[in-house]
C-alpha cells in the first residue's frame, strides 16, 4: 500500500474533533473496537483496520469531509456495502473510512420516464422490490444483489447474470450525483439518455472509488417481459458445453442469460440447495430466454435443438416460475456452496472470448494439478466472464500466496488468448500488480493523468487499481535493488 | 498572434495542409512532432460530420480516412474490429452476409448537410456518439466500444477495453472518447460490439394524432413488455419557409394514404411473434378503435431508413437543433415553440429534432434554457445563413465545463487535438 503517513496518525485526536464538528458525533467511529467491523470487504483474505470511520448523512457532509481531508492531506477510503470481491473498499492505516451506509432511501420513483432516483446505500434488490409491483425491475443483478449497494454497483461497474443481454450498471444508469476529492458536488447526466460533452458520467462508472464519491444515483428501470423460461442442460463433456454456448451465440440467440458450471460445482451447489442439476454430467448450462410466449417457446426450441447436436446428457425446461427460480438457486449460491467444500476459496474474475471457453478450462484443471489445488468453476459464459474458485486452506502455512500466484497465472492466461483481467469484480488490491499484462506504460499513465487531474495529491482511495510495487519497473529497464530506489512513492513504469 | 489567440479565433486561417497517415505510427509521429512545435491540427475523416461543432481553423488537418479497412471480425464472438477511418457502410455490409448489425443504428447526416446519404467513418460515429432510433432500446454508440486504440495529444499510442462485453479493468476510457468530437484523441482502430439483426419489422401506425396524445401512446407503448424498438411521431407541420420537405413527400408508401400527424412503433423480431407482439400492444393502447395503419416489413424498413436519416430536413436552408429531455417534459416543451418551427419526436418523446426557419441566437438560447430547465440538453447541428455562429453549440454547466478542461489536459496539455471544437478553452 501507499507510504503510511505517520504525521496524520499521530493527528489522530484532533482529526476526530475536527470530523465531529463537520458530522454528528456519533457518526464518527474511531475506537479500535469500532473501526474493526471495517478491516475488511468482501475479499477477506486482506485486512486492515482503518484509522476512523464516518458515516456522513447527505451530501454537504461528504462534501466538507472530502473537502477537509484534501486540505489536510488525509487519505479517503470510500465503501458501499462492504461486498466488493477485489478488496476495494479496504482500508488503509492512515486513512478515513467513508461509509455510504446512511444514504439508503429512494429519493424519486418516475414511471413517466421510466427511472428512479436513488441514495448509493440502497441495495441492488430494493430498487427492483420498489417498482415491481408495476410490473418493472432494474436489469444488472449481481448474485450479491440482496446486499450489495447501488452505489459500489455504480464504482465498481457491476455485471450479473442477465447482463449477456441487458448490459451491466454503465449501460443502465442515466446520472449521478458525486463529490470530487476537493469537495465539489457535480451532477451527471439526469432523467436524459446520453449527455453532452465528455462522457463523465461513464469514465466513473467502474473507477472504483478513485475519482469521486457518489452520493445518487438515477437507474434506468424496465419492464418485466411477457414470459421467461430456463432451460437446464447437461454435458458429458465441458467441450460440448463450450461449443454448445457458442453455436447458441453464433445462431443470432441472445439468451437474457447463459450460466455454465463444471462437475465440482454442479455438486456442490445441488448439495447445498437441491436444486435438481444433472449430478452424472460434466458441465451444466443454464439458458434463460425472455419475450411474449410464443417468442420464449420459439427461442427454447431453437436452443434444445443446438443443445441437441452438441450431444448433451440431459435437458429440463422451467414449468413454472417457482421451477425456473429454483434452476437459478443453485447458481446464485455457487459461492456459500464452495466454502462448503474447503475452508477457504478464492474468486477470480477473468473475461475470454467464449470461443475459447473449452481451452481456458483446459489450462485451469493443469494449473489445478501444478499446485495441486482443487478448483471449481462458475461462468457466465454467455459474455465469456469466468469465476474460478480456488478452493485453499487458509491455515496451511503459505496456502495463500499459492492460490495467489494461481490466481495470477489463471488471469495472464486470460489476456494472452485475448481476454481481460476482471469482468465485474474490479482491478481492486487484488490485481493491481497485473496491470501490466494488460496495459503497457502509455495506457497507464493517461488513465493515471486523469487520476491526477480529479484527484490532485491522490487521496481518494489510493493504492487500488494501479500498481504500487512498479512490477512494470522492476521486470524493465530499472533495477530496483532490495526494493530501494530513490523516491519510492512516484510511479515509475 | 499567439498560438492561444490562433485557436480561440474563430476567423484566423493559416496555410492549410492536410495529413494523410497510414498507420497508427504515422499518426503517432506526426502529433509528436505537432505537439512539439504547439501547431494546432484539426482532425477529420471523410468530412461528413465536420460542420457539427464550433468551425475551427487549425494550421495542419489531420486525415485518418487512409487508416481504414476491417482488421479482425468474429461474428461468433460478436465483435468487429475496424480501422478508425472505416467507412460504417462498409462494416454494416460486411455484418449483412452474417445477419448482424451495430445496433445503435449508426445515424447518417448526408441529406440535410450535403443532400445525399453520407454516413461517414466509425470514427465519426464515435467522435459525435449520435445514436438512431433504436438507441433508447439498445443503447447509444458509447454502449457499443468494446475497445479502441488512438493517440493522444503528445503524440503517444494509446489504448483501452478490449474485444470482450464485460471488462472493468482500468477505467473505462471508451466512454470518454464517444462523443468527444477528437478533441481527446486521433481514434486508430475500433473494437465494436454487434448483435444479431431481427428477421423482420413490423409497424404500428397511429394516424392523426395531437402531440401530447401521441407523447403518451409512445410512452406507453416503450412502457409495455412488446419490445418496441422504436417511437416516433411526426406532427401535421406548419408550411416553415426555406423547408422543402414534409411528411407525404419523405414517407411515400402503400399504406400510409392518410393525412396529418404519423404516430409510428416499431417492432423487431420473428415473424410469429411480431404479430402476437402487435395484437397485444393495440389492445394495451386500446387504439382499435383509431385509424391505424400497419408497415409491412420493406415498407416498414423504408420508413426506418428515412427515420434515422433525418431526410425530412433534406437539403433545409433552416437551422438544425437537437434536443434531448427526459419523454415526459417534451409536450410541454414543444408548445412554446414558434410556428416557424418544423420539427419530430424520436426516442419515444426524448428527442426532439427541430427544423428552424430565422432562427436567432436569442430565440436559440431561449430553447435551450427550457430545455436545461426540464432536465435536458441542446445541441446545434447545423447553422443557416440566417444564424451562422453561435458560441455555445452544445450544453455544458460551469463545474462540468471545468472538469472536462482537465479531462482535456490529461489527454492533450497542449490543446493542440481539435481545439475549441466543442468548447472555447477545451
Amino acid at each position: 500500500m501507499p507510504k503510511m503517513d505517520r504525521k496524520v496518525i499521530a493527528k489522530k485526536a484532533n482529526i476526530v474533533n475536527d470530523l465531529k464538528k463537520i458530522i454528528k458525533t456519533e457518526n464518527v467511529l474511531y475506537h479500535e473496537d469500532e473501526t474493526r467491523p471495517f478491516e475488511t470487504d468482501g475479499l477477506s483474505a486482506y485486512k486492515q483496520k482503518p484509522l476512523i470511520v464516518v458515516f456522513p448523512e447527505n451530501t454537504n457532509e461528504v462534501s466538507k469531509i472530502l473537502s477537509y481531508c484534501n486540505k489536510n492531506r488525509i487519505k479517503v477510503v470510500p465503501r458501499g456495502a462492504g461486498t466488493g470481491l477485489s478488496g476495494g473498499a479496504l482500508p488503509l492505516a492512515d486513512s478515513i473510512l467513508l461509509c455510504l451506509g446512511k444514504f439508503n432511501k429512494i429519493l424519486d420513483i418516475d414511471y413517466r420516464n421510466r427511472c428512479v432516483v436513488t441514495q448509493p446505500g440502497v441495495t441492488n434488490l430494493a430498487i427492483t422490490q420498489a417498482v415491481q409491483d408495476k410490473g418493472f425491475y432494474y436489469a444488472p443483478d449481481p448474485s450479491s444483489q440482496i446486499a450489495c449497494s447501488i452505489g459500489g454497483n455504480v464504482a465498481e461497474n457491476s455485471g450479473g447474470v442477465h447482463s449477456l443481454k441487458y448490459g451491466t450498471t454503465t449501460n443502465n444508469i442515466l446520472g449521478a450525483e458525486v463529490v470530487f476529492m476537493d469537495g465539489t458536488i457535480t451532477k451527471l447526466g439526469g432523467k436524459t439518455y446520453d449527455s453532452e460533452g465528455y462522457d463523465l458520467l461513464g469514465l466513473i462508472t467502474g473507477s472504483e472509488g478513485l475519482l469521486c464519491v457518489i452520493t445518487e444515483v438515477t437507474v434506468k428501470i424496465l419492464k418485466k417481459p411477457e414470459t421467461v423460461k430456463a432451460a437446464l442442460i447437461g454435458f458429458s463433456t465441458i467441450e460440448d458445453g463450450g461449443n454448445c454456448v457458442s453455436d447458441i451465440i453464433a445462431s443470432g440467440i441472445i439468451p437474457a442469460g447463459m450460466e455454465m458450471m463444471d462437475k465440482a460445482l454442479i455438486h456442490a451447489t445441488d448439495n447445498f440447495v437441491k436444486a435438481g442439476y444433472p449430478r452424472d454430467a460434466e458441465a451444466m448450462l443454464i439458458v434463460e430466454l425472455d419475450g411474449t410466449e410464443i417468442e420464449v417457446k420459439e427461442l427454447i426450441d431453437k436452443v434444445s435443438s443446438i443443445a441437441k447436436k452438441n450431444k448433451y446428457s440431459s435437458i429440463k425446461i422451467s414449468k413454472n416460475e417457482k421451477q425456473r427460480l429454483k434452476f437459478w438457486a443453485g447458481r446464485k449460491a455457487a459461492f456459500p456452496a464452495c466454502g462448503d467444500m474447503a475452508p477457504d476459496y478464492y474468486c477470480m474474475d477473468g473475461t475470454i472470448p467464449r470461443g475459447k471457453l473449452a481451452q481456458v478450462l483446459k489450462e485451469i484443471a493443469r494449473l489445478s494439478k501444478k499446485y495441486n489445488l482443487p478448483v471449481a468453476n462458475a461462468f457466465h459464459a454467455g459474455d465469456g466472464n469466468l469465476h474460478p474458485l480456488i478452493m485453499y486452506d487458509a491455515n496451511e502455512k503459505n496456502s495463500l500466496e499459492k492460490t495467489e500466484k494461481f490466481g495470477a497465472e489463471i488471469l495472464k492466461y486470460c489476456v494472452k488468448i485475448g481476454g481481460v483481467l476482471t469482468g465485474e469484480h474490479g482491478v481492486g488490491v487484488e490485481k493491481r500488480e497485473l496491470m501490466c499484462e494488460m496495459f503497457n506504460n502509455n495506457d497507464i499513465q493517461q488513465q493515471i493523468r486523469i487520476k491526477k487531474v480529479l484527484d490532485v495529491s491522490s487521496l481518494l482511495n489510493p493504492g487500488k487499481v494501479y500498481p504500487i510495487l512498479r512490477k512494470c519497473a522492476e521486470e524493465g529497464r530499472i533495477h530496483v535493488h532490495r526494493g530501494k530506489t530513490k523516491f519510492p512513492d512516484i510511479p515509475r513504469f | 498572434m499567439s498560438i492561444e489567440e490562433k485557436q480561440n479565433s474563430p476567423t484566423y486561417q493559416d496555410f492549410n495542409s492536410i495529413e494523410y497517415p497510414k498507420n497508427e505510427k504515422e499518426v503517432s509521429n506526426f502529433i509528436k512532432k505537432f505537439y512539439k512545435s504547439t501547431t494546432p491540427i484539426e482532425i477529420i475523416g471523410t468530412g461528413s460530420k465536420t460542420k457539427i461543432g464550433k468551425s475551427i481553423q487549425c494550421a495542419k488537418t489531420l486525415n485518418l480516412s487512409k487508416i481504414n479497412g476491417i482488421i479482425e471480425y468474429l461474428p461468433q464472438e460478436l465483435y468487429i474490429k475496424v480501422g478508425a477511418g472505416t467507412p460504417i457502410q462498409k462494416i454494416e455490409e460486411e455484418l449483412k452476409k452474417n445477419k448482424q448489425q451495430l445496433a445503435f443504428e449508426p445515424i447518417d447526416f448526408g441529406f440535410f448537410l450535403n443532400g445525399k446519404s453520407d454516413f461517414g467513418t466509425a470514427a465519426g460515429q464515435v467522435a459525435c456518439n449520435i445514436s438512431g432510433p433504436r438507441r433508447f432500446k439498445a443503447g447509444s454508440v458509447r454502449d457499443h466500444i468494446l475497445g479502441f486504440r488512438g493517440v493522444n495529444g503528445k503524440g503517444e499510442i494509446i489504448k483501452s477495453g478490449g474485444v470482450v462485453v464485460k471488462n472493468v479493468t482500468g477505467y473505462d476510457l471508451s466512454k470518454l472518447v464517444c462523443g468527444s468530437y477528437g478533441t481527446l484523441v486521433a481514434l486508430t482502430e475500433i473494437t465494436f460490439k454487434v448483435l444479431p439483426a431481427a428477421d423482420e419489422n413490423k409497424t404500428i401506425i397511429i394516424h392523426d394524432q395531437k402531440v401530447e396524445a401521441a407523447a403518451d401512446l409512445l410512452n406507453r407503448s416503450i412502457s409495455s413488455s412488446n419490445d418496441i424498438s422504436g417511437a416516433v411521431f411526426f406532427p401535421e407541420e406548419p408550411e416553415v419557409s426555406g423547408s422543402l420537405k414534409n411528411i407525404e413527400n419523405t414517407f411515400k408508401l402503400n399504406n400510409l394514404q392518410h393525412k396529418g400527424s404519423i404516430t409510428a412503433v416499431r417492432l423487431e423480431g420473428a415473424k410469429n411473434n411480431i404479430d402476437q407482439r402487435i395484437e397485444n400492444l393495440i389492445k394495451e393502447l386500446n387504439i382499435t378503435n383509431i385509424n391505424i395503419s400497419i408497415l409491412d416489413f420493406y415498407q416498414s424498413d423504408i420508413f426506418w431508413n428515412k427515420v434515422k436519416s433525418l431526410e425530412f430536413f433534406s437539403n433545409t436552408k433552416n437551422s438544425i437543433v437537437r434536443i434531448v429531455i427526459p419523454p415526459s417534459a417534451c409536450a410541454h416543451l414543444i408548445y412554446q415553440f414558434s410556428n416557424k418551427f418544423k420539427y419530430y419526436l424520436d426516442w419515444g418523446g426524448s428527442l426532439i429534432w427541430l427544423e428552424a426557419f430565422e432562427l436567432s441566437e436569442e430565440m436559440f438560447e431561449s430553447i435551450r434554457k427550457k430545455a436545461v430547465r426540464f432536465g435536458g440538453y441542446v445541441t446545434m447541428i447545423k447553422n443557416s445563413d440566417y444564424l451562422p455562429y453561435v458560441e455555445d453549440v452544445f450544453t455544458i454547466n460551469v463545474d462540468k465545463f471545468n472538469i472536462s478542461q482537465n479531462i482535456k489536459k490529461s489527454f492533450d496539455p497542449k490543446r493542440i487535438l481539435n481545439p475549441g471544437k466543442m468548447y472555447t478553452g477545451i
